[in-house]
Protein backbone atom coordinates (compact mmCIF):
# COMPACT_ATOMS: atom_id res chain seq x y z
CA UNK A 1 0.00 0.00 0.00
CA UNK A 2 3.11 2.68 1.02
CA UNK A 3 4.48 1.99 -2.25
CA UNK A 4 1.48 2.09 -4.52
CA UNK A 5 1.00 6.18 -4.19
CA UNK A 6 4.21 6.93 -5.22
CA UNK A 7 3.99 4.32 -8.57
CA UNK A 8 0.72 5.82 -9.26
CA UNK A 9 2.31 9.28 -8.83
CA UNK A 10 4.81 8.80 -11.45
CA UNK A 11 2.83 6.86 -13.37
CA UNK A 12 0.55 9.66 -13.50
CA UNK A 13 2.95 12.46 -14.20
CA UNK A 14 4.40 10.81 -17.39
CA UNK A 15 0.62 10.71 -18.51
CA UNK A 16 0.61 13.94 -17.93
CA UNK A 17 3.37 14.83 -19.92
CA UNK A 18 2.24 12.38 -22.86
CA UNK A 19 -1.31 13.96 -22.61
CA UNK A 20 1.07 17.42 -22.92
CA UNK A 21 2.75 16.36 -25.67
CA UNK A 22 -0.03 15.35 -27.68
CA UNK A 23 -2.18 18.44 -27.18
CA UNK A 24 0.78 20.56 -28.15
CA UNK A 25 2.19 18.43 -30.80
CA UNK A 26 -0.01 16.01 -32.22
CA UNK A 27 -3.35 17.68 -32.33
CA UNK A 28 -4.38 19.40 -35.71
CA UNK A 29 -4.09 22.95 -35.53
CA UNK A 30 -7.85 24.29 -35.28
CA UNK A 31 -8.96 25.89 -38.53
CA UNK A 32 -10.52 29.17 -37.49
CA UNK A 33 -8.72 29.26 -34.09
CA UNK A 34 -5.52 28.68 -34.77
CA UNK A 35 -2.79 27.10 -32.11
CA UNK A 36 -4.67 29.47 -29.14
CA UNK A 37 -7.65 26.18 -29.68
CA UNK A 38 -5.07 23.77 -27.68
CA UNK A 39 -6.17 25.55 -24.41
CA UNK A 40 -9.30 23.30 -24.44
CA UNK A 41 -7.42 20.31 -23.99
CA UNK A 42 -6.82 21.11 -20.25
CA UNK A 43 -9.80 23.67 -19.76
CA UNK A 44 -12.97 21.18 -20.50
CA UNK A 45 -10.69 17.96 -18.99
CA UNK A 46 -10.19 20.52 -15.49
CA UNK A 47 -13.88 21.50 -15.55
CA UNK A 48 -15.18 17.54 -15.51
CA UNK A 49 -12.24 16.10 -12.53
CA UNK A 50 -13.48 19.58 -10.59
CA UNK A 51 -17.31 18.60 -11.19
CA UNK A 52 -16.47 14.80 -10.36
CA UNK A 53 -14.65 16.07 -6.92
CA UNK A 54 -17.88 18.17 -6.02
CA UNK A 55 -19.75 15.13 -6.77
CA UNK A 56 -17.48 12.99 -4.68
CA UNK A 57 -17.52 16.08 -1.93
CA UNK A 58 -21.56 15.74 -2.13
CA UNK A 59 -21.54 12.19 -1.62
CA UNK A 60 -19.23 12.06 1.45
CA UNK A 61 -20.82 14.71 3.10
CA UNK A 62 -24.13 12.94 2.76
CA UNK A 63 -22.46 9.86 4.23
CA UNK A 64 -21.22 11.41 6.98
CA UNK A 65 -24.25 13.32 7.93
CA UNK A 66 -25.92 9.99 8.08
CA UNK A 67 -23.32 7.57 9.61
CA UNK A 68 -20.61 9.89 11.16
CA UNK A 69 -17.75 8.24 9.40
CA UNK A 70 -14.79 10.45 10.23
CA UNK A 71 -13.77 8.81 7.08
CA UNK A 72 -16.10 10.40 5.06
CA UNK A 73 -15.52 13.84 6.38
CA UNK A 74 -11.93 13.42 5.83
CA UNK A 75 -12.69 12.61 2.06
CA UNK A 76 -15.30 15.54 1.92
CA UNK A 77 -12.81 18.16 3.25
CA UNK A 78 -10.02 16.23 0.69
CA UNK A 79 -12.56 16.60 -2.34
CA UNK A 80 -13.10 19.82 -1.57
CA UNK A 81 -10.11 20.91 -1.76
CA UNK A 82 -8.77 19.73 -4.97
CA UNK A 83 -11.98 20.62 -6.44
CA UNK A 84 -11.54 23.71 -5.82
CA UNK A 85 -7.47 23.35 -7.26
CA UNK A 86 -8.90 22.25 -10.83
CA UNK A 87 -12.06 24.93 -10.46
CA UNK A 88 -9.58 27.31 -10.48
CA UNK A 89 -7.81 26.06 -13.01
CA UNK A 90 -11.17 26.35 -15.28
CA UNK A 91 -11.34 30.05 -14.74
CA UNK A 92 -7.78 31.09 -15.27
CA UNK A 93 -8.07 29.15 -18.49
CA UNK A 94 -11.29 30.01 -19.66
CA UNK A 95 -10.95 34.11 -20.08
CA UNK A 96 -7.11 33.20 -21.63
CA UNK A 97 -8.83 31.24 -24.69
CA UNK A 98 -11.85 33.59 -24.79
CA UNK A 99 -9.79 37.16 -24.69
CA UNK A 100 -7.69 35.98 -28.02
CA UNK A 101 -10.42 33.82 -29.89
CA UNK A 102 -13.59 36.03 -29.35
CA UNK A 103 -12.47 39.47 -28.16
CA UNK A 104 -14.07 39.49 -24.67
CA UNK A 105 -12.30 37.88 -21.46
CA UNK A 106 -15.79 37.06 -19.50
CA UNK A 107 -19.27 35.84 -20.43
CA UNK A 108 -22.24 34.78 -18.93
CA UNK A 109 -22.47 31.34 -20.53
CA UNK A 110 -23.45 28.25 -18.94
CA UNK A 111 -19.77 26.64 -18.18
CA UNK A 112 -17.84 29.99 -16.70
CA UNK A 113 -21.33 31.11 -14.73
CA UNK A 114 -21.98 27.80 -12.89
CA UNK A 115 -17.78 26.91 -12.68
CA UNK A 116 -17.72 30.20 -11.08
CA UNK A 117 -20.76 29.71 -8.39
CA UNK A 118 -19.27 26.36 -8.04
CA UNK A 119 -15.74 27.51 -7.25
CA UNK A 120 -17.33 30.59 -5.17
CA UNK A 121 -19.65 27.99 -2.95
CA UNK A 122 -17.09 25.53 -2.35
CA UNK A 123 -14.60 28.50 -1.36
CA UNK A 124 -17.13 29.20 1.05
CA UNK A 125 -17.35 25.80 2.25
CA UNK A 126 -13.63 25.88 2.66
CA UNK A 127 -13.19 29.05 4.76
CA UNK A 128 -16.05 28.06 6.67
CA UNK A 129 -14.22 24.89 7.69
CA UNK A 130 -11.41 26.50 8.72
CA UNK A 131 -12.95 29.71 10.58
CA UNK A 132 -15.36 27.05 12.53
CA UNK A 133 -14.65 26.92 16.23
CA UNK A 134 -17.33 23.78 17.23
CA UNK A 135 -16.50 20.38 17.65
CA UNK A 136 -19.56 19.89 14.66
CA UNK A 137 -17.84 21.48 12.29
CA UNK A 138 -17.98 18.62 9.94
CA UNK A 139 -21.99 18.67 10.43
CA UNK A 140 -22.21 21.73 9.13
CA UNK A 141 -19.76 21.59 6.24
CA UNK A 142 -21.85 18.79 4.84
CA UNK A 143 -25.01 20.74 5.39
CA UNK A 144 -23.80 24.03 3.43
CA UNK A 145 -22.30 21.51 0.98
CA UNK A 146 -25.88 19.66 0.85
CA UNK A 147 -27.03 23.39 0.17
CA UNK A 148 -24.40 23.91 -2.62
CA UNK A 149 -25.80 21.16 -4.41
CA UNK A 150 -29.38 21.88 -4.55
CA UNK A 151 -28.19 25.59 -5.71
CA UNK A 152 -26.48 23.72 -8.42
CA UNK A 153 -29.92 23.57 -10.84
CA UNK A 154 -31.25 26.45 -10.13
CA UNK A 155 -28.07 28.10 -11.41
CA UNK A 156 -28.19 25.81 -14.22
CA UNK A 157 -31.83 26.96 -14.94
CA UNK A 158 -31.33 30.94 -14.62
CA UNK A 159 -28.49 31.04 -16.48
CA UNK A 160 -29.78 28.83 -19.31
CA UNK A 161 -33.04 31.41 -19.57
CA UNK A 162 -30.54 34.54 -19.37
CA UNK A 163 -28.63 33.48 -22.20
CA UNK A 164 -32.18 33.06 -24.29
CA UNK A 165 -32.80 36.41 -23.40
CA UNK A 166 -29.30 38.29 -23.80
CA UNK A 167 -27.91 36.09 -26.32
CA UNK A 168 -24.55 36.00 -25.94
CA UNK A 169 -21.09 35.04 -27.86
CA UNK A 170 -21.15 30.97 -27.61
CA UNK A 171 -17.87 30.10 -26.42
CA UNK A 172 -15.99 26.56 -26.30
CA UNK A 173 -16.34 23.97 -28.29
CA UNK A 174 -19.07 24.28 -30.55
CA UNK A 175 -19.55 22.16 -33.54
CA UNK A 176 -18.07 18.37 -34.09
CA UNK A 177 -14.33 17.97 -33.29
CA UNK A 178 -12.08 16.51 -35.84
CA UNK A 179 -11.66 12.54 -34.62
CA UNK A 180 -7.60 13.21 -34.04
CA UNK A 181 -8.61 16.00 -31.98
CA UNK A 182 -11.42 14.07 -30.24
CA UNK A 183 -8.42 11.20 -29.57
CA UNK A 184 -6.12 13.58 -27.81
CA UNK A 185 -9.25 15.49 -25.88
CA UNK A 186 -10.38 12.33 -24.49
CA UNK A 187 -7.07 11.15 -23.46
CA UNK A 188 -6.59 14.14 -21.60
CA UNK A 189 -10.21 13.66 -20.26
CA UNK A 190 -9.14 10.64 -18.85
CA UNK A 191 -5.02 11.47 -17.54
CA UNK A 192 -6.86 14.75 -15.84
CA UNK A 193 -9.58 12.45 -14.16
CA UNK A 194 -7.10 10.37 -12.62
CA UNK A 195 -4.53 12.92 -11.80
CA UNK A 196 -7.37 14.55 -9.98
CA UNK A 197 -8.37 11.21 -7.99
CA UNK A 198 -5.04 10.74 -7.28
CA UNK A 199 -4.34 14.27 -5.83
CA UNK A 200 -7.80 13.85 -3.81
CA UNK A 201 -6.24 10.55 -2.23
CA UNK A 202 -2.84 12.42 -1.43
CA UNK A 203 -4.79 14.98 0.24
CA UNK A 204 -6.33 12.61 1.68
CA UNK A 205 -3.72 10.41 2.96
CA UNK A 206 -2.45 13.91 4.74
CA UNK A 207 -5.73 14.62 6.13
CA UNK A 208 -6.02 10.99 8.15
CA UNK A 209 -2.23 11.46 9.13
CA UNK A 210 -2.83 15.07 10.31
CA UNK A 211 -6.46 13.97 12.29
CA UNK A 212 -4.32 10.99 13.93
CA UNK A 213 -1.24 12.87 14.98
CA UNK A 214 -3.93 15.72 16.78
CA UNK A 215 -5.48 12.51 18.23
CA UNK A 216 -2.23 11.25 19.61
CA UNK A 217 -1.56 14.30 21.01
CA UNK A 218 -4.16 15.21 22.72
CA UNK A 219 -4.42 11.92 24.25
CA UNK A 220 -0.59 12.84 25.25
CA UNK A 221 -1.44 15.95 26.79
CA UNK A 222 -4.15 14.36 29.15
CA UNK A 223 -2.01 11.52 30.25
CA UNK A 224 0.72 14.21 31.10
CA UNK A 225 -1.66 16.04 33.07
CA UNK A 226 -2.99 12.78 34.64
CA UNK A 227 0.91 11.57 35.74
CA UNK A 228 2.16 15.70 36.61
CA UNK A 229 -0.78 15.52 39.38
CA UNK A 230 0.95 11.84 40.68
CA UNK A 231 4.39 12.41 40.33
CA UNK A 232 6.41 15.60 41.07
CA UNK A 233 9.05 15.34 39.74
CA UNK A 234 9.70 14.57 35.85
CA UNK A 235 11.99 15.09 33.13
CA UNK A 236 10.87 18.00 31.09
CA UNK A 237 9.37 18.42 27.66
CA UNK B 1 -51.61 33.22 13.28
CA UNK B 2 -53.39 29.98 14.06
CA UNK B 3 -51.25 28.58 11.61
CA UNK B 4 -48.27 28.70 13.44
CA UNK B 5 -47.27 26.47 16.66
CA UNK B 6 -47.69 27.95 20.07
CA UNK B 7 -43.90 27.74 20.16
CA UNK B 8 -43.47 29.54 16.77
CA UNK B 9 -45.72 32.24 17.53
CA UNK B 10 -44.65 32.41 21.13
CA UNK B 11 -41.18 32.73 20.02
CA UNK B 12 -42.03 35.40 17.09
CA UNK B 13 -44.17 37.95 19.24
CA UNK B 14 -41.11 37.84 21.92
CA UNK B 15 -38.98 38.78 18.89
CA UNK B 16 -41.17 41.69 17.72
CA UNK B 17 -42.00 42.62 21.55
CA UNK B 18 -38.40 42.48 22.28
CA UNK B 19 -37.11 44.67 18.68
CA UNK B 20 -40.27 47.29 19.78
CA UNK B 21 -39.25 47.99 23.07
CA UNK B 22 -35.26 48.43 22.57
CA UNK B 23 -35.64 50.15 19.13
CA UNK B 24 -32.16 49.94 19.17
CA UNK B 25 -31.51 47.47 16.29
CA UNK B 26 -34.53 49.02 14.09
CA UNK B 27 -32.94 52.22 14.46
CA UNK B 28 -29.68 51.63 13.32
CA UNK B 29 -30.64 49.11 10.97
CA UNK B 30 -32.81 51.98 9.18
CA UNK B 31 -30.25 54.58 9.23
CA UNK B 32 -28.31 52.32 7.67
CA UNK B 33 -30.54 51.41 5.25
CA UNK B 34 -30.86 55.07 4.38
CA UNK B 35 -27.43 55.94 4.35
CA UNK B 36 -27.05 52.98 1.38
CA UNK B 37 -30.09 54.72 -0.25
CA UNK B 38 -28.45 58.03 -0.33
CA UNK B 39 -25.15 56.30 -1.09
CA UNK B 40 -26.09 54.99 -4.29
CA UNK B 41 -28.16 57.65 -5.17
CA UNK B 42 -25.31 59.86 -4.94
CA UNK B 43 -23.12 57.20 -6.84
CA UNK B 44 -25.21 56.95 -9.94
CA UNK B 45 -27.11 59.88 -11.19
CA UNK B 46 -29.12 58.52 -14.01
CA UNK B 47 -31.69 60.20 -15.94
CA UNK B 48 -35.34 58.58 -15.54
CA UNK B 49 -34.72 56.12 -18.97
CA UNK B 50 -31.32 54.88 -17.65
CA UNK B 51 -32.39 54.43 -14.32
CA UNK B 52 -35.23 52.26 -14.67
CA UNK B 53 -32.04 49.78 -16.31
CA UNK B 54 -29.68 50.08 -13.55
CA UNK B 55 -31.79 50.41 -10.91
CA UNK B 56 -33.08 47.11 -10.01
CA UNK B 57 -29.40 45.75 -9.63
CA UNK B 58 -28.91 48.63 -7.05
CA UNK B 59 -32.01 48.46 -5.20
CA UNK B 60 -31.81 44.74 -4.59
CA UNK B 61 -27.97 44.98 -4.02
CA UNK B 62 -29.09 47.93 -0.85
CA UNK B 63 -31.25 45.36 -0.13
CA UNK B 64 -29.26 42.58 0.22
CA UNK B 65 -26.62 44.31 2.21
CA UNK B 66 -29.40 45.40 4.63
CA UNK B 67 -30.61 41.90 5.05
CA UNK B 68 -27.28 40.55 5.84
CA UNK B 69 -27.06 43.56 8.61
CA UNK B 70 -30.44 42.81 10.30
CA UNK B 71 -29.60 39.19 10.03
CA UNK B 72 -26.15 39.13 12.07
CA UNK B 73 -27.95 39.95 14.98
CA UNK B 74 -30.48 37.62 15.04
CA UNK B 75 -29.22 34.86 16.50
CA UNK B 76 -26.44 36.77 18.90
CA UNK B 77 -29.56 37.37 21.05
CA UNK B 78 -30.44 34.02 21.70
CA UNK B 79 -26.78 33.42 22.60
CA UNK B 80 -26.89 35.92 25.23
CA UNK B 81 -27.75 34.52 28.62
CA UNK B 82 -27.84 30.77 26.89
CA UNK B 83 -31.40 31.08 25.37
CA UNK B 84 -30.03 28.98 22.50
CA UNK B 85 -29.51 26.06 25.29
CA UNK B 86 -32.45 26.26 26.73
CA UNK B 87 -34.15 25.42 23.42
CA UNK B 88 -32.19 22.83 22.67
CA UNK B 89 -33.40 21.00 25.59
CA UNK B 90 -36.64 21.93 25.60
CA UNK B 91 -39.16 19.58 23.53
CA UNK B 92 -40.04 22.11 21.55
CA UNK B 93 -39.50 20.84 17.78
CA UNK B 94 -36.84 23.06 16.15
CA UNK B 95 -38.63 24.18 13.24
CA UNK B 96 -40.91 26.00 15.11
CA UNK B 97 -37.91 28.06 16.22
CA UNK B 98 -36.74 27.97 12.87
CA UNK B 99 -39.99 29.43 11.54
CA UNK B 100 -40.56 32.16 14.12
CA UNK B 101 -36.54 33.71 13.45
CA UNK B 102 -37.26 33.69 9.75
CA UNK B 103 -40.98 34.99 10.12
CA UNK B 104 -39.30 37.96 12.40
CA UNK B 105 -36.53 38.36 10.27
CA UNK B 106 -38.52 38.55 7.25
CA UNK B 107 -40.81 41.14 8.81
CA UNK B 108 -37.84 43.37 10.18
CA UNK B 109 -36.37 43.04 6.56
CA UNK B 110 -39.59 43.86 5.24
CA UNK B 111 -40.08 46.92 7.15
CA UNK B 112 -36.28 48.59 6.02
CA UNK B 113 -37.68 47.71 3.04
CA UNK B 114 -40.83 49.68 2.93
CA UNK B 115 -38.53 52.52 3.77
CA UNK B 116 -36.05 52.18 1.24
CA UNK B 117 -38.27 51.66 -1.93
CA UNK B 118 -39.96 54.53 -1.90
CA UNK B 119 -36.29 56.94 -1.37
CA UNK B 120 -34.78 55.37 -4.24
CA UNK B 121 -38.22 55.95 -6.17
CA UNK B 122 -37.98 59.22 -5.13
CA UNK B 123 -33.89 59.70 -5.68
CA UNK B 124 -34.22 57.79 -9.11
CA UNK B 125 -37.50 59.39 -10.24
CA UNK B 126 -38.53 55.97 -10.95
CA UNK B 127 -42.23 55.17 -12.85
CA UNK B 128 -42.95 51.54 -13.17
CA UNK B 129 -43.89 50.69 -16.53
CA UNK B 130 -45.27 46.76 -16.08
CA UNK B 131 -47.73 45.68 -13.57
CA UNK B 132 -46.57 47.52 -9.86
CA UNK B 133 -48.73 44.14 -8.57
CA UNK B 134 -45.90 41.98 -9.54
CA UNK B 135 -43.17 44.43 -8.19
CA UNK B 136 -44.83 43.53 -5.04
CA UNK B 137 -45.23 39.87 -5.80
CA UNK B 138 -40.80 40.13 -6.48
CA UNK B 139 -40.80 41.75 -3.97
CA UNK B 140 -42.12 39.17 -1.33
CA UNK B 141 -40.34 36.50 -2.65
CA UNK B 142 -37.11 38.08 -3.08
CA UNK B 143 -36.85 38.72 0.30
CA UNK B 144 -38.05 35.35 1.72
CA UNK B 145 -35.73 33.74 -0.49
CA UNK B 146 -32.75 35.68 1.15
CA UNK B 147 -34.21 36.01 4.74
CA UNK B 148 -34.92 31.89 4.76
CA UNK B 149 -31.13 31.02 3.51
CA UNK B 150 -29.71 34.15 5.54
CA UNK B 151 -31.68 32.65 8.88
CA UNK B 152 -30.19 29.41 8.31
CA UNK B 153 -26.76 30.84 7.18
CA UNK B 154 -26.95 32.57 10.44
CA UNK B 155 -27.17 29.54 12.15
CA UNK B 156 -24.60 27.63 10.99
CA UNK B 157 -21.96 30.29 11.33
CA UNK B 158 -22.69 31.11 14.82
CA UNK B 159 -19.60 29.72 16.40
CA UNK B 160 -17.20 31.10 14.09
CA UNK B 161 -14.34 33.13 14.27
CA UNK B 162 -15.14 36.58 12.50
CA UNK B 163 -18.88 35.42 12.39
CA UNK B 164 -20.42 38.93 11.21
CA UNK B 165 -18.23 38.31 7.91
CA UNK B 166 -19.04 34.23 7.51
CA UNK B 167 -22.42 35.00 7.35
CA UNK B 168 -22.10 36.85 3.50
CA UNK B 169 -19.17 34.53 2.51
CA UNK B 170 -21.56 31.44 2.53
CA UNK B 171 -24.56 33.29 1.89
CA UNK B 172 -24.05 35.27 -0.92
CA UNK B 173 -22.32 31.95 -3.26
CA UNK B 174 -25.80 29.94 -2.65
CA UNK B 175 -28.17 33.49 -3.54
CA UNK B 176 -26.62 34.11 -6.89
CA UNK B 177 -29.48 32.38 -8.73
CA UNK B 178 -31.95 34.11 -6.36
CA UNK B 179 -30.43 37.48 -6.69
CA UNK B 180 -30.21 37.41 -10.55
CA UNK B 181 -34.05 36.01 -10.59
CA UNK B 182 -34.86 39.68 -8.63
CA UNK B 183 -33.23 41.80 -10.34
CA UNK B 184 -33.93 40.49 -13.77
CA UNK B 185 -37.72 40.36 -13.00
CA UNK B 186 -37.51 43.86 -11.52
CA UNK B 187 -35.67 45.12 -14.15
CA UNK B 188 -38.30 43.31 -16.64
CA UNK B 189 -41.69 45.08 -14.77
CA UNK B 190 -40.07 48.29 -14.49
CA UNK B 191 -39.06 48.17 -18.04
CA UNK B 192 -42.09 46.84 -19.36
CA UNK B 193 -40.32 44.12 -22.10
CA UNK B 194 -41.82 41.07 -21.88
CA UNK B 195 -43.43 39.28 -18.81
CA UNK B 196 -41.70 37.58 -15.93
CA UNK B 197 -43.40 35.25 -15.29
CA UNK B 198 -40.45 32.64 -15.55
CA UNK B 199 -38.41 34.42 -12.81
CA UNK B 200 -40.89 34.88 -10.68
CA UNK B 201 -41.38 30.68 -11.06
CA UNK B 202 -37.76 30.43 -10.48
CA UNK B 203 -37.91 32.08 -7.32
CA UNK B 204 -40.71 30.28 -5.95
CA UNK B 205 -38.83 27.16 -6.40
CA UNK B 206 -35.99 28.33 -4.87
CA UNK B 207 -38.02 29.46 -1.77
CA UNK B 208 -39.95 26.14 -1.81
CA UNK B 209 -36.51 24.12 -2.21
CA UNK B 210 -34.45 25.89 0.46
CA UNK B 211 -37.47 26.02 2.83
CA UNK B 212 -37.62 22.23 2.25
CA UNK B 213 -34.19 22.18 3.08
CA UNK B 214 -33.44 24.73 6.18
CA UNK B 215 -36.60 22.77 7.62
CA UNK B 216 -35.21 19.56 7.32
CA UNK B 217 -31.47 20.24 8.07
CA UNK B 218 -32.11 22.91 11.25
CA UNK B 219 -32.66 20.03 13.57
CA UNK B 220 -28.83 18.82 13.17
CA UNK B 221 -27.40 22.59 13.73
CA UNK B 222 -29.81 23.42 16.24
CA UNK B 223 -28.19 20.48 18.18
CA UNK B 224 -24.66 20.98 17.03
CA UNK B 225 -22.18 22.59 19.64
CA UNK C 1 0.01 39.79 -27.22
CA UNK C 2 -0.76 37.48 -29.70
CA UNK C 3 -2.38 34.88 -29.45
CA UNK C 4 -0.12 31.89 -28.94
CA UNK C 5 1.28 33.54 -26.42
CA UNK C 6 -2.50 33.42 -24.55
CA UNK C 7 -2.12 29.68 -25.05
CA UNK C 8 1.46 29.37 -23.53
CA UNK C 9 0.51 31.59 -20.64
CA UNK C 10 -2.62 29.65 -19.95
CA UNK C 11 -0.20 26.36 -19.94
CA UNK C 12 1.87 28.06 -17.93
CA UNK C 13 -0.26 29.23 -15.52
CA UNK C 14 -1.77 25.52 -14.97
CA UNK C 15 1.33 23.98 -13.78
CA UNK C 16 1.63 26.95 -11.69
CA UNK C 17 -1.33 26.14 -9.69
CA UNK C 18 -1.09 23.03 -10.02
CA UNK C 19 2.57 23.11 -9.06
CA UNK C 20 2.03 25.47 -6.06
CA UNK C 21 -0.40 23.23 -4.89
CA UNK C 22 1.38 19.85 -4.75
CA UNK C 23 4.52 22.09 -3.33
CA UNK C 24 2.07 22.90 -0.39
CA UNK C 25 0.79 19.13 0.05
CA UNK C 26 4.12 17.95 0.39
CA UNK C 27 5.10 20.37 2.76
CA UNK C 28 2.64 19.56 4.69
CA UNK C 29 3.59 16.06 4.23
CA UNK C 30 7.29 16.91 5.36
CA UNK C 31 5.91 18.38 8.77
CA UNK C 32 3.38 15.63 9.74
CA UNK C 33 6.21 12.44 9.02
CA UNK C 34 8.24 15.14 11.24
CA UNK C 35 5.97 15.62 13.77
CA UNK C 36 4.98 11.65 13.91
CA UNK C 37 8.18 10.40 14.09
CA UNK C 38 8.80 12.76 17.45
CA UNK C 39 5.63 11.33 19.13
CA UNK C 40 6.29 9.12 21.91
CA UNK C 41 4.93 5.63 20.95
CA UNK C 42 1.93 5.50 22.65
Amino acid sequence: MKRTFPILAAVTALLLVFGTYQALVVAPTERTMGDVQRIFYYHVPSAWTAFCLFFLNLVASVIYLIRRNTSADALAVSAAETGVVFCTVVLVTGPLWARPVWGIWWTWDMRLTSTLVLWLIYVSYLLLRRFSDSAQTPVLAAVLAIFGALDVPLVYFSIWFFRTQHPQPVMGGGGSLDPRMLRVFLLNLAVFTLYGALLCWGRYRIEVMRRQVEETRALEALLDDGQAGSSPARSSR
Amino acid sequence: MSLLSPVTRATLLKDIRLEWRSKDALNSMLFFSLLVVVIFSFSFDPNAEESRQIAPGLIWVAFLFSTVVALNQTWARELRNHALDAYRVSPASPNSLFLAKTLGNFLFVTVLEALMAPLFVVFYNLRSIGPVWQLLLIGVLGTFALVVNGTFFAALSLRTRMREIMLPVILFPVSIPAIQAMVEATHIVLTGEGTARFWIVLLLTYDVVFTTASLALFGLILNAE
Amino acid sequence: MTSIRFMWTAYAAVWIIHGTYIAALLRRYRRLQREMNSLPKS
